[in-house]
């Protein structure tokens, strides 16, 4: 056989790292040395944050008030009658000490399903961005609320727009025995990103020619156009209240934020007394047997009140220090003897 | 109204479509088909459908195209999209892939089909298309041609009326076999004479066995009574073997296209699947019944949430009026089909997708392989389907073909044994002829008279005992060696390559066989000079006698009987000479895996030739028994032979067979070789490649032996053999292990359904049962079904192991087809 004398064929495979599977690799070797002093640093490092975030935690203000008025001694149990309008009702309420600031204002509603599927998806987004073909004919999601009785179509449709909550709400200090409201900041409390990109009032001015030969949602005491008269960046589809609400909860038991006090005296907190809190009751909720409340609370650099995840460290970090224990006991008991 | 005619046992083949004269038998035509080869899996038209088909019998494709169509059909929580395009992705790469691989095939069959072939119509050769030809055209092979379809040999340019064929590609035999024509059509030797025979041909309808085959031949001369011949094995030339030595012959065609026995032999071509590939569909099924089950509880756990008017239809969210008045059990089951879709991906697309990706890495990495790269060849290992690199690793079962793979089926003298002295030939120099002086490494010196006449006579016998021929050729073949440099090469060519190995091996220590003129062999002396002995008799080597001879004249006039065969054939025909010392050397080579021969010789007187001539050319002449009577003939005439020494051929092992031969067995992995060859040469190459070892218990299961005894009783009695060895060896540590050898025969014997009282898969269970305790069978005379079958017993045995077979032609196809995991190799011998 003539043997050629081939310097280097063209077929020959790479000769590099990769493709000859010579790649630098690591792998750890779990061995006692290792796995317990590992176990015992990681617990003590959870149970370090543990403690820090219940701490913080707990230092987290809360306040709730129930006015759902369920219970015929409550002060809005005149109120949660549907066929009673434009019902209004005063609960007051003492703190003790100062409620330090920036206080927040939720209002809560429990057994309220934002997270049902056919109730996420009823909307339009294309009418909400603004765009007025949709205006005559929204979307199928919206169906029942895309057109009223009369067939004419409802803007914003859908059974998310519907129902949004519009009880309002007004605070007052009793400064010897006189009530001083309280300012509530309506501002900047929904996304950036909602206000600015994802909603968008339809184009012209002003905004109601562009609602023509549209009504209201059945649920809504006034149009979309009439939601804040005194600030055209708070009216229509960019309404803060809007926004917050149409930002659905995940879960049946949610609170969605309000309003902020950040004005004048109060920047450093509600100071101690007595205040009273005087609500317009429009929004019923006794018929799924759900409940509403207002909150007043503060935030720490974690966020809200949640004892949950302080817990979750703690019991976690524990874990994990006894775990070691119990190994050292293991390798202490199986291990050593072998040595001798 | 063929329809029927097609299922009856026999055809009737008109030789060149000429009908018999009348009155001989009712003309029946039958369909057969043409000489297609179809190796491609679609056409045009059936790729879509078919291919579409295929691809979502895999249950997780089917899985994801409901899942698809659900989502099409009812408001789902998630978008068609997500599950239809990744599905749509991988169901047109796969689809382009398979087509393209199926266009390739496509390709392929074309060139075959359409290769040119030699027909003789009217009286002249006419060449056409492949895939044109007929049964019952008359066919014109030239050498070195490959047989276009199964043909009846007819004649030759021989005047003996025989041709030489290598079988390569079907069963792996590198041996060049002698076919042989019907002496009544021998004399049609040229194309006139050949399209004037009016005869026809019956034979069996076509089966898959490539050393069966009964037919017979009436041929009508005028006037004449019709003259009947019988047909065997040895009239057919198969398609895929290759004429040799012979300058062309002519043959009718009777088994064409996917009739013939080579297409026969290949299995269809069915997608392997590897073992994780299915216990995933196993998984998949169970998960499907998980996600079935999830989906009821929670559409049952929905309506009993919604009991409650307040949880059922709120103020804020009230139903649309179609939706309220559907009814509650079509609401029901679109819920759950919703469920369904919600919880799909518990059976991940991406667990599918990304097992594809490593593997498709994986076979890249077997591609990029530096270690497994060819020098000689200029290639690198080519990974065929991704989807059986995780089957590598869990291999119980190998495999593997003997020539070519085990073997690099390339013969070479390494010494021979004068009388007790051992003679080694140096490495050739360039195929030039060495002096005697340095070619020969004398490694213990006796006096000379004497030890010279042996010597002399001894290496005169293998110049001279042989059916090698000289051919001059211009092209350099890869196989052949040149006997000079410079001149117009010339080899050696012959039915074995042994005889090869030994005629270059005698040119190497000084002895040239320079050819056969006249019937006088001439042979270049160590002198240089031209020795001429008259070739009176060639006695044909067989496999029952194990030996062949020559007689022939010297110059002197001396009468000379050669021999040379296996040392057990040779020896019991001894009278004189040095029989210890040389069987001594002969099993020292043996042990050393090498192919040993005896030389033996006889003078004859002038009376005795004559007695020998006699027996001889009655035998031949005979019409009735022939083989028989020949074999008788031989067996008086070889006998008193003087023994004159031994010859050690090497079939050189591939480079680290016996190493990786040694690995496997240390993991536990069982090897097997299935070869064509005769027993004697597999088993001293399994001996070579450390497969049986020494120590190695062989037991045997062959046709010889189960010929003094019936098959059932040498099974039971392997069977307690074995047994009984397990039980002892269960208390020592080092255990006998045991080499079982089998041969195509007894196989397909214990393979038989029986209709014997111990009933049918009995024998196969003890069988298996046997196998499962060797750690190395071998089996030889395995025709390339017969290899599927060994590998489809062992894949269906109860453990269900997993097997990898590894081979080189195209008698290992079926066999590569039927395991687990193929190993085809790139080779000289196929290209």
């Amino acid at each position: 056989m003539v043997k050629h004398e081939q310097e280097e064929s063209p077929n020959r495979p790479d000769n590099t790292a990769f493709t000859q599977q010579r790649l630098p690799a690591w792998q750890p070797i779990l061995s006692a040395g290792i796995v317990i002093p590992g176990f015992v640093l990681i617990g003590l490092a959870f149970i370090g944050v543990g403690v820090g975030l219940f701490i913080t935690s707990r230092d987290v203000q809360v306040l709730e008030l129930d006015y759902t008025g369920a219970v015929a001694t409550d002060p809005c149990y005149k109120c949660s009658d549907p066929s009673i309008k434009d019902c209004k009702c005063t609960m007051e309420f003492h703190l003790d000490t100062l409620f330090r600031g920036p206080v927040f204002i939720y209002y809560g509603l429990t057994n309220y399903f934002q997270n049902q599927r056919k109730y996420g998806i009823s909307k339009d987004d294309n009418q909400l961005y603004g765009d007025l073909d949709t205006f005559k004919s929204p979307a199928s999601e919206c169906s029942p609320y895309d057109y009223d009785s009369k067939s004419k179509p409802i803007v914003p449709c859908g059974a998310l727009a519907n129902s949004m909550f519009n009880d309002t709400f007004k605070l007052y200090r009793m400064v010897n025995g006189s009530k001083k409201e309280v300012p509530l900041n309506g501002k900047g409390i929904a996304w950036w990103t909602d206000q600015n990109v994802k909603y968008r009032n339809p184009s012209g001015t002003p905004l109601i020619n562009a609602f023509n030969g549209t009504v209201k949602p059945i649920n809504w005491p006034k149009a979309a156009y009439e939601l804040d008269t005194t600030d055209v960046y708070n009216n229509g589809f960019i309404n803060q209240d809007f926004l917050v609400w149409m930002r659905r909860a995940a879960l049946p038991d949610f609170r969605k934020l309000y309003r902020r006090i950040t004005k004048d005296e109060y920047q450093a907190g509600l100071p101690a007394g007595n205040y009273s809190l005087e609500i317009s009751y429009n929004y019923h909720v006794l018929s799924f047997k759900g409940k509403k409340k207002l909150v007043l609370s503060n935030v720490s650099w974690m966020g809200g009140k949640n004892d949950f995840l302080g817990i979750a460290y703690l019991v976690v970090g524990s874990l994990c220090v006894f775990m070691s224990i119990v190994m050292l006991i293991v390798y202490a008991k199986f291990k050593f003897p072998e040595e001798d | 109204c063929a329809g029927e005619e097609n299922w009856v046992d026999s055809r009737t083949v008109y030789i060149g479509h000429k009908e018999p004269p009348p009155g001989a038998e009712a003309y029946i035509p039958q369909r057969y088909p043409d000489n297609r080869i179809v190796s491609s899996k679609y056409t045009f038209w059936s790729f879509i459908p078919k291919n579409l088909f295929e691809q979502f019998r895999r249950i997780a494709n089917f899985y994801f195209l409901v899942i698809f169509l659900v989502q099409l059909i009812i408001d789902t929580p998630t978008s068609p999209v997500t599950s239809g395009l990744p599905l749509f992705f991988v169901i047109t790469v796969t689809a382009i892939k398979q087509g393209y691989e199926d266009w390739l095939r496509h390709k392929a069959d074309c060139s075959i089909n359409e290769c040119p072939v030699d027909v003789v119509q009217q009286e002249k050769v006419v060449r056409t298309q492949s895939n044109k030809l007929r049964v019952g055209d008359i066919v014109m092979v030239r050498e070195d041609e490959t047989f276009p379809c199964d043909l009846i040999f007819l004649s030759s340019s021989r005047d003996d009326g025989t041709c030489y064929v290598t079988t390569t590609s079907l069963d792996g035999e590198s041996s060049h076999k002698t076919y042989y024509a019907v002496p009544d059509t021998m004399a049609f030797k040229t194309e006139q004479e050949v399209d004037s025979l009016h005869a026809t041909i019956e034979c069996e309808q076509p089966q898959p066995d490539l050393y069966k085959f009964v037919g017979r031949i009436n041929i009508y001369k005028d006037k004449e009574e019709p003259v009947s011949r019988t047909l065997g094995a040895e009239n057919l030339l198969l398609r895929g073997a290759t004429l040799k030595n012979t300058q062309h012959i002519f043959a009718v065609a009777v088994y064409t296209g996917m009739e013939t026995k080579m297409a026969l032999n290949y299995q269809s071509k069915s997608q392997k699947r590897s073992a994780v590939e299915k216990s995933m569909n196993a998984f998949l099924i169970v998960y499907l019944c998980i996600l079935i089950s999830k989906a009821v509880i929670n559409t049952v756990l929905k309506y009993a949430w919604q009991w409650s008017p307040d949880r059922d239809e709120p103020w804020y969210n009230h139903r649309t009026e179609i939706e309220r008045q559907r009814h509650v059990v079509i609401r029901a089951f679109t819920d759950f089909l919703a469920f369904m879709v919600l919880f799909n991906y518990i059976i991940p697309v991406s667990m599918y997708v990304t097992v594809e990706m490593q593997k498709f890495l994986g076979s890249y990495f077997i591609t990029w392989d530096e270690e497994m790269f060819d020098e000689e060849l200029g290639q690198g290992a080519q990974v065929n389907t991704s989807d059986l690199n995780e089957e590598l690793g869990q291999v119980e079962y190998v495999f593997t073909d003997k020539t070519g793979t085990l073997t690099e089926n390339n013969m070479e003298f390494i010494e021979c044994c004068v009388d007790g002295n051992v003679y080694i030939p140096h490495a050739i120099c360039n195929g030039q002829i060495l002096s005697a002086a340095s070619s020969i490494d004398m490694i213990d010196s006796s006096p000379g008279g004497y030890r010279r006449e042996y010597e002399d006579l001894f290496f005169r016998a293998l110049c001279l005992c042989h059916t090698v021929q000289v051919k001059e050729e211009e092209t350099v073949d890869g196989i052949k060696r040149g006997i000079h440099q410079g001149r117009p090469t010339s080899f050696y060519i012959s039915s074995s390559p042994d005889e090869v190995a030994l005629v270059e091996g005698m040119k190497r220590l000084g002895y040239t066989y320079l050819r056969l003129k006249d019937n006088y062999m001439e042979i270049l002396n160590k002198d240089d000079e031209i020795e001429r002995f008259e070739l009176l008799h060639v006695l044909n080597f067989d496999s029952v006698r194990r030996r062949m001879s020559v007689i022939v004249k010297s110059v002197s006039g001396e009468y000379l009987l050669f021999c040379k065969g296996a040392d057990s054939s040779i020896f019991p025909r001894i009278v004189s000479g040095k029989v210890e010392q040389v069987k001594a050397h002969v099993e020292q080579n043996a042990v050393e895996g090498l192919r040993t021969l005896c030389v033996a010789y006889r003078r004859l007187s002038e009376s005795e030739y004559q007695e020998a001539c006699h027996y001889l050319t009655e035998a031949k002449l005979s019409l009735q028994d022939r083989e028989q009577r020949l074999a008788q003939a031989y067996d008086v005439i070889e006998r008193d032979f003087v023994l004159l020494g031994a010859t050690a051929v090497e079939d050189r092992l591939q480079e680290k067979a016996a190493d990786t031969i040694e690995s496997l067995h240390k993991a536990g992995i069982k090897v097997w070789v299935l070869t064509g060859d005769k027993m004697e040469t597999a088993a001293a190459t399994c001996y070579a490649s450390k497969l049986f070892r020494r120590s190695t218990q062989i037991l045997e299961l062959t046709k010889k032996r189960t010929k003094e005894q019936s098959l059932h009783d040498v099974l039971f009695e392997l069977n307690r053999t074995v047994l009984r060895q397990r039980s002892i060896s269960g208390l020592s540590v080092d255990c006998l292990d045991f080499g079982l050898i089998i041969d195509g025969a007894t196989l397909s014997a214990v393979l038989k359904p029986t209709q014997e009282v111990s009933g049918h898969g009995n024998y196969r269970e003890i069988f298996l049962e046997i196998c499962r305790n060797c750690s190395a069978v071998l089996c030889c005379r395995m025709a390339p079904l017969q290899k599927a079958q060994i590998v489809k017993l062992i894949k269906s045995s109860k453990e269900h192991p997993i097997t990898l077979a590894i081979g080189d032609g195209a008698n290992d196809v079926s066999m590569i087809l039927e395991a687990h995991v193929g190993i085809g190799e790139f080779n000289c011998i196929l290209k």
